[in-house]
């Protein structure tokens, strides 16, 4: 993928993570007008209590969803990197989902199509609150400084709780999984 | 009811017939009692309040509410209120937890819950938008909460993933549960949610398990419902978020900094079940906490800027393993400094324990600490206490008695009732009055906020009126409309809000509920009539009590004795509530709140506020006094 010269990348740092789901909210507000939790394009997983999850698209190099969509339903946007959903188009098959290593892309509750974010065109409201509210759990980097690890980003919320929960509980974090 | 911030729909779960409707409430009821605590009041007098004094709260008459507000997920820091007949009371009261449950409840498509009966084996209620089911919870039953939540995410989940083959991943649905000391009834057992919240005051938890419920599992996937203005709301959640983000020191120790403070400088934290309420343990500075147990250092509920909670973990030594939250003040104070313990590891050792055994923090070091002064006094032997040497600041001998209480064994069968009806069973048994060693009101314990010392929020009479008895967030308080009242406060507990999101800009609130619901309330307003409306039905309940124990307010519209005897140190040494003081003050709240020289609401006070079944009611408490 050229040309990603000015494109950012949301960094994630998920102990810092307080659960306060103020990205959920400003996520939904912004694409759906509305609190909507479930529809919200960044998720918080909470899979073990204190182990919270933002679980968001990476961006990854070769773009292994937009390879899998049967019906040319994902594309990525040249200018900020991210992947746009065609909602005409998606039929919500679930193969995109299927193909990122982090089985990142949800439905829309509405059942229709596909969410996956958007980087809200190059200004994430979801950092700007956690920005706002001094969390720093999620913040802007250039995108050049950071592309060899983007991907390892996209994983599972039960790998990363995994991790995690013994990270933070050390030995005793096994149990709670 | 749509367009105010209400789903519209209630959801009504019959436990005996397995029946489960939805009911749509009236605008008029809606507009005076709002939610939460006001609508829990209404119903409950509803449907309860002719036979107030005969229903059993731990019977399957009684009702559990779980009731969300208005501003229940659209005001920042999401709450839910728990209620019902009060098994410590006997009256009612307002219960309010935080979490994400009470929004995925409204994405559901619901206000609220009612549940009635009793199941007759251990089952949970699971509702998956208008898919609401009863279960069997046989196998969950007699987990504690760690593994029950542990337990219930893995079975939603796997089983929503194979309903729903290309959704995608599913997030953990809402839980709200009860631990074993819920299942055996303790009054002192609360509602849980996310291993360390607890719907705590009021005993639920152990009306829960009367019914048999073990857990509500909730998942929705709608949107919270419309607002009456959104775009003066989403500029208001921008103002209410600027201004608790500011507030750096509730942020970064949350209510933590008080197991020090509160002591060291207010005097007004009880240590030593109440014998004191000062002390200056620098070991249990937030500062040790913050160094030694904290791993996560800002953890909040769904839409909260202010993230006051902590997540603590003890990772080596003798109470490795322990992992709750902050402690929270209260419970720093109660199962650290009330039982004469002084060091993080063990205060977060003790309040790990009580979370996972769903028992309340508050109630339970109450009784845990009156049992202490009982041995202390050669009262309550080692023999009486099943071998435990209860001695002040053993984390372990404390311990072992939370699992005789949680098991209601020996003692711990007595201590189980909480500490005002175990006073009045140790009494009986010894022979000695042993009630004046019982720190509590109206069944209630008192909450971590002394009144000897006059430099805490609280005031002589915060406990003697309240409707909620020893509750630290619903005070008796003149002018009733301050912010600090629970007139005031009945307010925030039906919006359903914390408290906590309230005090930096109190303004901010209540334009924040005309923003939602269209309308229009000042704290004068409130007080002067919907809020007042609340109290008199809470205080009318209360007086009716039943069946086993009655409130006269002569006798319990009353401070616990050792809030008369001197505080012993400190600065304030010397100083205790002044009877002449508290009957003074007492007069004038009644005045204010519209009771008469009896403490029963007055006759013209309820008719004007359309209370005249309420009115008649009482009739029955006004006999007592001719």
């Amino acid at each position: 993928m050229a040309g990603r010269d000015g494109q950012i990348w949301i960094m994630r740092d998920f102990i810092k993570c307080s659960g306060c789901r103020l990205c959920e909210i400003a996520c939904s507000l912004a694409h759906e007008g509305k609190i909507w939790p479930e529809a919200s394009r960044i998720r918080i997983f909470m899979l073990v209590p204190g182990i919270e999850i933002p679980h968001l698209c990476t961006q990854c190099e070769d773009y292994p969803c937009v390879d899998a969509c049967p019906v040319n339903a994902l594309s990525v946007n040249k200018t900020t990197g991210a992947v746009i959903v065609d909602k005409e188009k998606c039929t919500a098959c679930g193969l995109c989902i299927q193909a990122c290593p982090g089985k990142i892309p949800h439905l829309h509750p509405s059942g229709k199509y596909i969410l996956i974010c958007d980087l809200c065109d190059g200004d994430p409201q979801c950092v700007k609150v956690c920005q706002m509210g001094k969390w720093n759990a999620l913040w802007i980097v250039p995108r050049s400084t950071v592309e060899k690890q983007c991907k390892l980003y996209a994983r599972t919320p039960e790998e990363i709780t995994k991790e995690l929960t013994i990270n933070l509980y050390g030995k005793f974090g096994e149990e709670l999984l | 009811m749509k367009d105010r911030g209400y789903t519209g729909k209630i959801l009504e779960v019959n436990l005996s017939t397995e029946k489960i409707t939805e009911i749509t409430l009236e605008e008029e009821i809606l507009r005076k009692y709002i939610g939460g605590r006001g609508l829990a009041a209404k119903i409950l007098w509803d449907r309860l309040g002719s036979r107030w004094e005969e229903i059993d709260p731990l019977g399957p008459e009684n009702l559990l509410l779980i009731l969300t507000g208005p501003l229940t997920g659209f005001y920042p820091g999401a709450r839910i209120c728990v209620s019902g007949k009060s098994p410590q009371s006997n009256g009612i009261v307002g219960s309010t937890v935080g979490g994400e449950f009470p929004v995925e409840l409204k994405c559901a498509g619901y206000d609220g819950i009612i549940i009635s009966g009793a199941a007759k084996s251990p089952v949970y209620i699971f509702i998956k938008d208008n898919d609401v089911e009863i279960r069997d919870a046989s196998h969950i039953w007699g987990k504690d909460g760690k593994e029950t939540i542990k337990m219930l995410n893995k079975e939603i989940r796997s089983e929503l993933e194979k309903k729903y083959r290309n959704f995608g991943k599913w997030k953990e649905p809402g839980i709200l549960y009860i631990g074993p000391g819920g299942e055996n009834k303790s009054r002192m057992a609360v509602v849980m949610c996310k291993w360390t919240h607890a719907a705590g005051y009021g005993g639920y938890g152990a009306v829960m398990g009367s019914k048999n419920l073990k857990a509500v599992v909730v998942k929705g996937t709608g949107p919270l419902p419309e607002v009456y203005n959104p775009m003066r709301m989403r500029f208001l959640l921008d103002e209410v978020y600027r201004v608790y983000i500011e507030r750096d020191g509730m942020r970064r120790w949350g209510t933590g900094s008080g197991g020090y403070a509160v002591g060291y400088i207010s005097s007004s934290e009880p240590v030593r079940n109440w014998q004191e309420e000062w002390h200056d343990e620098k070991s249990f500075g937030v500062d040790k906490f913050e160094r030694k147990v904290w791993v996560k250092r800002y953890w909040g509920d769904y839409g909260c800027p202010t993230t006051c909670l902590k997540i603590a973990v003890v990772k080596t030594g003798p109470y490795a393993g322990a992992i709750t939250d902050n402690p929270d003040y209260e419970l720093q104070a109660y199962l650290g400094t009330n039982l004469g313990i002084f060091t993080p590891e063990e205060n977060v050792y003790i309040s790990a324990l009580i979370d996972d055994v769903g028992l309340c923090g508050i109630n339970a070091g109450n009784v845990l600490g009156f049992a202490a002064e009982l041995y202390q006094r050669g009262i309550l032997t080692k023999e009486d206490l099943n071998g435990i040497e209860l001695k002040w600041g053993d984390a372990k001998a404390f311990a072992k008695l939370i699992e005789l209480i949680v098991k209601r064994k020996g003692i711990g069968d007595i201590l189980a009732e909480g500490t005002f009806r175990a006073a009045l069973k140790i009494s009986e048994m010894k022979g000695v009055d042993v009630m004046k060693y019982a720190v509590q009101a109206k069944g209630i314990a008192i909450g971590a906020h002394g009144i000897r010392s006059r430099l805490d929020y609280t005031t002589p009479i915060s406990y003697v009126c309240s409707v909620q008895g020893g509750d630290h967030t619903s005070v008796a308080r003149i002018p009733i409309e301050s912010h600090g009242s629970e007139v005031v406060r009945a307010m925030l507990d039906s919006a359903v809000i914390c408290i906590f999101n309230y005090f930096g800009k109190p303004k901010l609130f209540w334009d924040f509920f005309e923003a939602v619901t269209g309308w229009h309330e000042t704290p004068e307003s409130w007080a002067t009539e919907n809020g007042l409306r609340i109290i008199q039905i809470q205080r009318a309940a209360l007086l009716l009590g039943g069946p086993d124990f009655s409130w006269d307010p002569k006798i319990h519209d009353e401070n616990p004795p050792r809030f008369y005897e001197p505080l012993p140190t400190g600065p304030c040494a010397g100083q205790a509530a002044d009877r002449e003081e508290v009957e003074k003050m007492k007069k004038e709240y009644y005045e204010k709140v519209g009771w008469d020289e009896n403490g029963i609401p007055k006759s013209e006070v309820l008719l004007k506020l359309g209370l005249k079944d309420v009115d008649e009611a009482l009739n029955k408490v006004r006999r007592r006094y001719k």
